[in-house]
This record gives C-alpha cells, structure tokens and sequence, in this order.
C-alpha cells in the first residue's frame, strides 16, 4: 500500500507527519511512501533527505492524494489554501487518513469525512492502555508542551531560574507552580527543575503525588477528602467546595510565586478557571503565567488563545501551538507514534493494513470505519490508581504495644544483687572471686560480640567454638593421675576437645580468606 | 613450670581471645583476630602442659596428634554449604568434653573440699555435666537435621511440654541428692543418671523445632558449649576456662536474639518447638490470581535492560550449590556497567551468616553484600531483584497480614522494585508453611525450575 504524507495547510504549523529515519522502517514493513515536497521543511527536514531514506518526493498535492491508500497527517484536514478545496474532498472510498481529529469538538468535519467513504483513525483517540503506550500520540506531545512551556517562561521571565551566589549579589531561584501534573504536568517538572528553580505542583488526584514526589519537587495539598481520578487516568470535575479550597491555595501561592504554569484539562470539557484575575494582579511584576489550556479557552481569566498577553505587569502566554514550536522534536516523536500503530495495523509486515474491531487499541483509534461513524468506542476502564479503594485501605490498627513498666530493670537490677548477697555469704572467697571474672567476662563478651558485623557471624560461630575447646585444659590437667579410668576419661576428652580447636581454627581461617573486596 | 607464669599465661591467653572476636568487627581485621586466637590458644595449651599438675606427656600427645589430624583433615574437606553440620558437631564435642572431665573430676575426689566449699563444689560438677550433656545430644541431634539424616520436620510427642519440665524437675532432684552424697558410689550413679536424662532432653529438645529455626538452634547451641566450659572452668578453678566459656556463651546468647528478632520471634516460643504447627490461623488467607511464568532468556532480556539489580539468596541456593553461578552472573553484568548488589536476611540459610560464607567462597567481593537493614529503603530505586532459593524473608504478608504466623517478621521489600524474579523449583510454601502473596504480584515474574539449572541457562542467554 502506498503511504502519502503531504505538507500541513494549517497557517503557522511545523510539524510533519513522518521523518526520514521513520520512512525507513515504514518501507520495511512492505509500505510505499511518497512525501509532499517541502512537507518537512519547517521542521527541518529536507527533501532530499527524505528521497535518501527511500520516499518518492511529489510537488502535485492532488495526484499525492490520489495515488495514496493511506494518508498521514498531523492536523485534522482542513480548507486547503492553494488548492482552494478541502482537504476532506481529496479523501475517498477505500482510503484511510490516519492524523488528530477531535471527533468530540468536530461534529461537522466528522459528517464530512464519513460522507467520502473513508476510513479514519484519530490519534488523539488511542486509548490510554498501556499497551498502547508507544501509539500515545497525546502524551508525546504533552511533553514536549510541557517542556516548551517552560522554555517560553523562561524566555519572558527577567531572572535566572537557579539561584546564585555572585560576586555581584545573590539570586534568589525562581519559584514554580505547576498546576495539574498530568503527562506536560510533569515534563515542566522536569524541565523547570533541571533549570534549577524551586517547583511546586498541584494536582486533584492524590495518585500522582507520588511522581511529582519522585522528580524532587513538592507536592500542594488541600486538607481536604476527595478522589479526583477519573476514567482512564485523566481528571475530573471536582465538588464546590474542594474548588473553593483549591482556589485559596492558588491565591495564596500566586502572591508567592514568580511563575505559574497551568495545564488543567477535563476530557470533553472547557478548562477549569483557576487562576482569577486577583490573582493575576496580586503577582509580583514581571511574573509569568503559562496557560497550556488556552486552546480549550484557558485556565486563566486573562489568558488570550494564541497570544502573549500582558496584563498588572504579568506575561500571560497562551500559545495554542507549543509542540509545533518544537517541531524537529514533535515531528520526531509523533512520526514514531504513527509507525507504531501501522506497525499493529500490519501484523504480516506486508504492506497491507487490517482495522481489527477487536484490537482495543485500534478499536479506540479508528474513528469511521468504511464511511461509518464508530466514535465513541466502548469506554476503557483502566485506571493508575485502584479504581475504587477497597474499604480495607485503613491501616491495620497497630499492634497493642507491650507496656515495659519503667521500673522493671531497677527491679531485676535489685533481684540479681539480692542474689548475689545470698550467695556471697554462704560462698566461699575463692569462688566468689570467680564468679566476678565470670560476670565481667559476660559484660566482655556482650560488648565485643555486639561490635561483630553479621556477614561475618559464620566465623564468628566456628572461632568461638574452637575458643571453647580452651575445655582440653581441664583434661589436660587430670590425664597425670593414677586412676585409669581418670586417664581414659581426660584421653577421650582431649582427643575431641583438640578436634575442635585445630578444626575450628583452620575452618575460620579457610573462610576469612574468601571475603575479599 | 611457676605456677605464678602459667597464671600470667592464662591472663595473655584470655586477652588474645578477646582480641580476637573483637577483630571479626570487620572482614579486614578478622584474619588478624583468628590469629589471635590460634595464639592464645597454644601459649594457653603450652603453659598447661609444662605446669606442675601435668607429668604423663606420652598419652598426652599421642592424643593431640591424633585428634589434631582429624580436625585439619576434616576443616579441609568440608564443603563451605555445609558449614553448619560442621559447627553443629564441633559443639557437640565441646558438649561431650565438659561430660567427660565433669565425671573425672568427680571420680578424682572431692573429700579434700569441706563444708560449703565442697557443696558449691558438687554443683559445680552436677552442672557443668549436665549442660554439657544437652549440649552434646542437641548438637548431634542439631547435625542429623542439617544432614538431612534426621527429617527436619519437628517431631512434637505429646505432652512435650510436661515431659521437658518433668525431666527438669528430675534433674533438679537428683541434683538435691546427689549434693553432699558420701557414698561414691551411689553418687556416681544419680550423675550417670542425670547425664541420661539430659542426653534425653538434648534429644527431644532439638527433635521438636523446625528446620527453619535452625540458626536459631545453631547459636543457641553455641551458646550452651560456651556455658558449658565456663561451668568447667569453676570446677577446676581455672579462669581461663571461665573467661573463654562466658566470652563463647554470650557470643551464642547474643547472636540466638539476633536470630529470633529477625524472625519476630520469642525466644522461649523457638526452643518450645513446632515452629508452623501451633495456633489455627496457619492458613490465614489463601492467594487467588495467576503467577507470570517466564524463561531464562527473558530473565536474561530483563536484566539487559536494567540498570539497578539486587539479588536475594536463600537456602535454595545453598541447596542447589549454585553460588558459583551466581557469581559468573554477577561478573557478567558488573563488566556490562550495572550496578548489582546482594540483600541477605539475617536468618538466610541454616546458620548466621551462612549466606556471607556461601557468597564469599564464590568471590562475590563482601562490599557489595547488604545487610537487610542496608538495602531494604533501595528496593524501590531496584530495576530488578532476582530471589534465588528463598520465600519466607522475601514475604510481604510478614507486614501486610497480622494474621498471618509470620506477622511482624521483618522481610526484605523486593516487591517495592520495579520487576522481582523468583527462582523456585515448584509454587510449595517455605519452611514457616505460609503462602506467600508475592508470588501472585503483578510485577512479580516466576522462574520454575531447578536453581543451578535455570541460572546456568540464563548465564549463557546473558552471554549471547
């Protein structure tokens, strides 16, 4: 089958659909593609590296659609600005355009591209399964949002991130708060940490402190009970009064930070409101505000889609087209995004792509089948965190912790000594003066053994024990006498006590020499 | 020989021996620390020999040739899994020497003692027998389940309780009698007596605990060998022997305790016997859902891929004598830039530090060998863990389950990693006879097999 990837028409868009590394492996799963001249140019691209990787370039856009069983896009196809017609007339019966279409907020465009017939997948469709990770173009994306949302902070805020201690005076870092740490969440994270500024972030579901925790920046919380994880891992709507809570964390931090990115989205829903024009204003000069959720009309009250706006000394950047800003590294990722899902679309490597209904991967992505709408699939229902908490979550009451009665050592303490009086007036001298060197060597002992590191408690157990064959003295010291059977008895009894003492001395000395660094 | 150079003698030999368990404090001092010992030893053995008290050498060195050859024949054969026979036996004749010099002394009179004197005196002997008896019988009993000659399941008689306190109070009775008895010998029969009973109590003492409790048995008797030769020492007056036997007796008491924290157990409850036998909640819960077999070659493909590894031995490594292959393993991966580790629970294998040993004698250099209060906080940061031959110290219902019998029992996180794979010859439950949830994890992958096998192929598949 041949592959078409023909140049975006939407005004100010760099992205590309596929790259040369990626056209390669395409070819090899039996594809032919062919690649719109000047298609990559904006990402820097060039044709000529396209035609080396193996891609028939074409200047005519109409024959490229119209040779093409597949077509690959990054934007939803739209009124083409040369042609003068829209891209959805260049579709036909028995093709499949596969590229972002946002089925939800594009009714009329989704009536259009069923009437020709086609098949389409929408990439922003693929569900968030985790085995359809590689296919994720919205996440991929994100990141790089969230990366570039950073950036463009930077590039507006007047200080350093990182904090400094110069000949000159000292810098305090910047401060960040990242609201919603979702996949661009987390990528500012990252790349607001890695600039060295001090981040904080905010999100409704608890599962994420976790990640947040895990990149080093601190975790906002509300005091506050509620769960807002919602189907397949993303957000939902909150209850009044967890918004009223977490608008008085917002105030409050807004007069401490110096930049704020936002990127709060609930599927299908315009963005939250979260940052309010007081707050705007109770920023310090020179802030920064960066609203990833300006397409779907912002977090921010004073946030113009598509523009950099300034408002009570604030920057408020609200461009819609972060990733497009990035588009060597978009283009790079979506483009792998895409032979990723023909590379499951094509399970015998033969250039030819089967849509099976009953992949959920491709089943969420294909948006009309044969000129049939079939969006919305059947929902996933995975979640990262347990979908309900089971009622048993509360910790184990601990156990019932023994009272140790303060006094019992100084009682033991006063038993031993007791005892030790009685005995010390019914003994006689001589054993009571060995009775103290078995005392002190106990207290000896316990000392020295403590002090022992375990890896070496084996040899400590065969030293000690050809230490305790120290007993042949006492044979040792009865064999001179008379009686035979004293004699026997001492024999036998140094006999195993030397077995002891050469053995366990040598078994010692066998081992230690094996530990070695 | 001046009795006065003998004594400083003892006094140089009992600061030796000191020095010398104080040296084990690191791997770099012990060999010093054996030398020590070796030393202290002979001017200790020399100085005796040449005292006044000692005149027939004939005999004397006959004897401590011969057992002197079978000590270093058999410390140079033995096989370093199975250290802990070894050290089970070695008590056993410590046991059974401080027997035969209790009798001796006794046959060699006590008229000479009077008053209370001679009744400390009498005690002194009555005990030093008797706790070297237990010492003798436990030990020999402790070896036999090591071997695997005696099964290691404990065998419970019942009443055992009844029985152990009957025999001690018979032998508190005998030894009632025995003080102050002047017919010889009658005398001499209650101590023949008494040495019976406790060869008995010895016996059924060990019989009744479980393989799993066998370090705890191991120090305990080392313990007891050390109690044994100090209660020898009071006998014969002699401070050398009292200083070594308390400086051995509280090595064992000591490391008993380290034992039974690691299991979370009381000591009483490990020498009562019947480790997983007793209360009904044994089978607290059982685990439904499926285990992810894999292969070698993808256990291979898994470590490739990681960065951070710990690996987790237990007695099945020893069993399977696979520490070899462990280390080639090690190599490999440590030449491919990765960072391995080893985690060793104190009550790994049959005998403290078995592990260590086992580990050491395959090269593994000892730095990159943890204690499990050293590396528990890095599972989480750990790519893979590969437990190889163990399932109680790597079981999370220790902590998860307050019903369950090993509740409270410190374990090793491996389920905190990012990927743990067990190595298991089938799904069977460890020595506590507890299921163990692990297994049924998620991130958890089973690799069944024989150990020595399965990591000979995955050596190979790394190596490809």
């Amino acid at each position: 089958m041949k592959i078409a990837v023909p140049r975006e028409v939407h005004a100010g868009e760099r992205r590309v659909a596929t790259t040369p590394d990626v056209v390669r492996q395409l070819l090899k799963l039996g594809f032919e593609v062919s690649v719109e001249s000047g298609a990559g140019s904006a990402a820097s691209f060039s044709d000529d590296a396209y035609a080396e990787a193996g891609a028939s370039i074409v200047s005519d856009t109409r024959a490229l659609w119209q040779d093409a069983d597949i077509v690959l896009k990054v934007r939803a196809p739209a009124q083409h600005p040369e042609l003068g017609c829209d891209e959805v007339e260049l579709l036909a019966s028995g093709k499949t355009l596969v590229s972002f279409v946002w089925p939800g907020q594009n009714d009329d465009l989704m009536q259009r591209l069923a009437a020709s017939g086609a098949n389409v997948l929408a990439m922003d469709s693929v569900p968030r399964i985790s085995r359809a990770q590689k296919m994720d173009a919205l996440s991929s994306m994100a990141n790089i949002g969230g990366y570039r949302a950073v950036i463009e902070a930077a590039h507006h805020f007047g200080r350093f991130f990182t904090g400094q201690i110069t000949a000159a005076g000292k810098v305090p870092p910047a401060k960040v708060m990242i609201i919603g740490a979702g996949v661009a969440g987390l990528a500012a994270i990252g790349a607001a940490k890695s600039l060295g500024a001090i981040v904080r972030a905010f999100d409704t579901r608890p599962e994420v402190k976790e990640q947040v925790e895990s990149m080093d920046a601190e975790f906002l919380e509300l005091d506050f009970e509620e769960e807002g994880s919602g189907e397949g891992g993303y957000a939902k709507v909150m209850s009044e009064e967890f918004i009223k809570a977490e608008m008085a964390l917002f105030a409050a931090q807004a007069r401490e930070v110096d930049i704020i990115i936002t990127t709060a989205l609930i599927p299908g829903k315009p963005a939250p409101k979260l940052i309010t024009k007081e707050m705007v204003e109770s920023m310090a000069d020179g802030s920064v505000i960066v609203d990833l959720a300006a397409e779907q009309g912002g977090n921010c009250e004073l946030t113009v889609p598509g523009e950099v706006a300034h408002a009570h000394g604030v920057t408020i950047i609200g461009f819609t087209d972060l990733p497009s800003r990035l588009a060597t590294q978009s283009s790079q990722l979506y483009a792998t995004n895409l032979r990723h899902l023909l590379t499951d679309l094509t399970p015998e490597k033969d250039g030819n792509i089967v849509i099976d209904m009953d992949d959920e991967a491709i089943r969420g992505a294909t948006v009309i089948k044969g000129g049939e709408i079939t969006w919305p699939p059947p929902a996933p229902k995975i979640s990262a965190a347990p979908a309900a908490k089971p009622a048993a979550a509360a910790p184990p009451p601990p156990p019932p912790e023994r009272k140790q009665n303060p006094w019992t050592p100084a009682i033991l303490l006063g038993v031993g000594a007791l005892a030790l009086w009685a005995l010390g007036r019914v003994a006689p001298a001589e054993f009571m003066s060995h009775f103290t060197v078995f005392v002190l060597s106990c207290f000896v002992g316990y000392q020295v053994i403590w002090n022992v590191t375990p890896a070496l408690h084996t040899p400590l157990m065969s030293v000690t024990n050809a230490i305790s064959g120290i007993i042949v003295i006492g044979a040792l010291l009865q064999i001179s006498t008379s009686s035979f059977l004293i004699t026997l008895l001492a024999a036998v009894a140094i006999l195993i006590a030397t077995i002891n003492i050469a053995g366990g001395f040598l078994v010692t000395q066998r081992m230690l020499r094996m530990f070695r660094k | 020989m001046v009795s006065g150079i003998v004594t400083a003698s003892y006094i140089i030999a009992a600061v030796l021996f000191i020095l010398s368990l104080g040296g084990l404090s690191h791997p770099e001092t012990a060999r010093r620390g054996n030398a020590y010992g070796i030393a202290g030893m002979t001017i200790a053995i020399i100085a005796t020999i040449f005292s006044n008290q000692v005149t027939d050498y004939v005999v004397l060195v006959v004897v401590m040739l011969i057992g002197g050859t079978i000590g270093v024949t058999a410390a140079r054969r033995v096989q370093m899994t199975e250290m802990p026979e070894l050290v089970a036996i070695l008590h056993s004749f410590v046991g059974l020497a401080a027997v035969l010099i209790g009798f001796a002394t006794y046959l060699g009179g006590v008229d000479h003692y009077h008053g209370a004197e001679r009744t400390i005196h009498e005690v002194e002997i009555f005990l030093g027998i008797l706790i070297g008896a237990v010492t003798f019988t436990g030990s020999v009993i402790a070896f036999g389940k090591l071997r695997g000659k005696i099964d290691g399941k404990p065998v419970l008689l019942p009443g055992r309780h009844w029985l152990n306190l009957g025999i001690g109070i018979a032998c508190l009775l005998l030894g009632v009698k025995f003080v102050g008895m002047s017919a010889v010998g009658w005398a001499v029969f209650v101590l023949v007596l008494m040495t019976l009973l406790a060869f008995a109590f010895g016996v059924h003492m060990v019989m009744a605990i479980g393989g799993a409790d066998m370090p705890v048995v191991v120090s305990m008797l080392n313990s007891y060998s050390g109690w044994a030769a100090a209660a020898t020492g009071f006998m014969l007056s002699n401070d050398l022997l009292i200083v070594t036997g308390a400086l051995v007796g509280s090595s064992g008491a000591i490391l008993s305790y380290i034992m039974c924290r690691a299991m979370n157990r009381h000591f009483l409850a490990v020498i009562a016997g019947g480790f997983g036998t007793s209360g009904g909640s044994a089978a607290a819960s059982e685990y439904e859902g499926e285990v992810t077999a894999v292969s070698a070659e993808e256990t291979a493909e898994l470590l490739r891929e990681a960065q951070h590894i710990v690996i987790v031995p237990g007695y099945g490594m020893a069993v399977a004598q696979a520490q070899n292959t462990v280390y080639e393993i090690t190599k490999t991966l440590r030449d491919k830039g990765k960072e391995v580790r080893f985690a060793i629970h104190p009550v790994a294998g049959r005998m403290p530090g078995h592990m260590n040993v086992l580990l050491a004698e395959a090269r593994v250099p000892y730095d990159i060998v943890l204690e499990m209060d050293e590396i528990n906080e890095d599972f989480p940061a750990t790519d893979v863990v590969l437990v190889i031959g163990a399932n109680d110290i790597v079981n999370p219902s220790a902590q998860d389950e307050p019903g369950s019998p090993i509740a409270g029992m410190p374990v090793l996180e491996v389920w905190k990693a990012a990927t743990t794979v067990v190595l298991k010859r089938s799904m069977a439950s460890g020595y506590a006879g507890v299921d163990n949830p692990l297994f049924f994890r998620e991130n958890t992958r089973m690799l069944f097999g024989d150990a020595k096998q399965s990591l000979d192929t995955l050596l190979s598949a790394l190596h490809q």
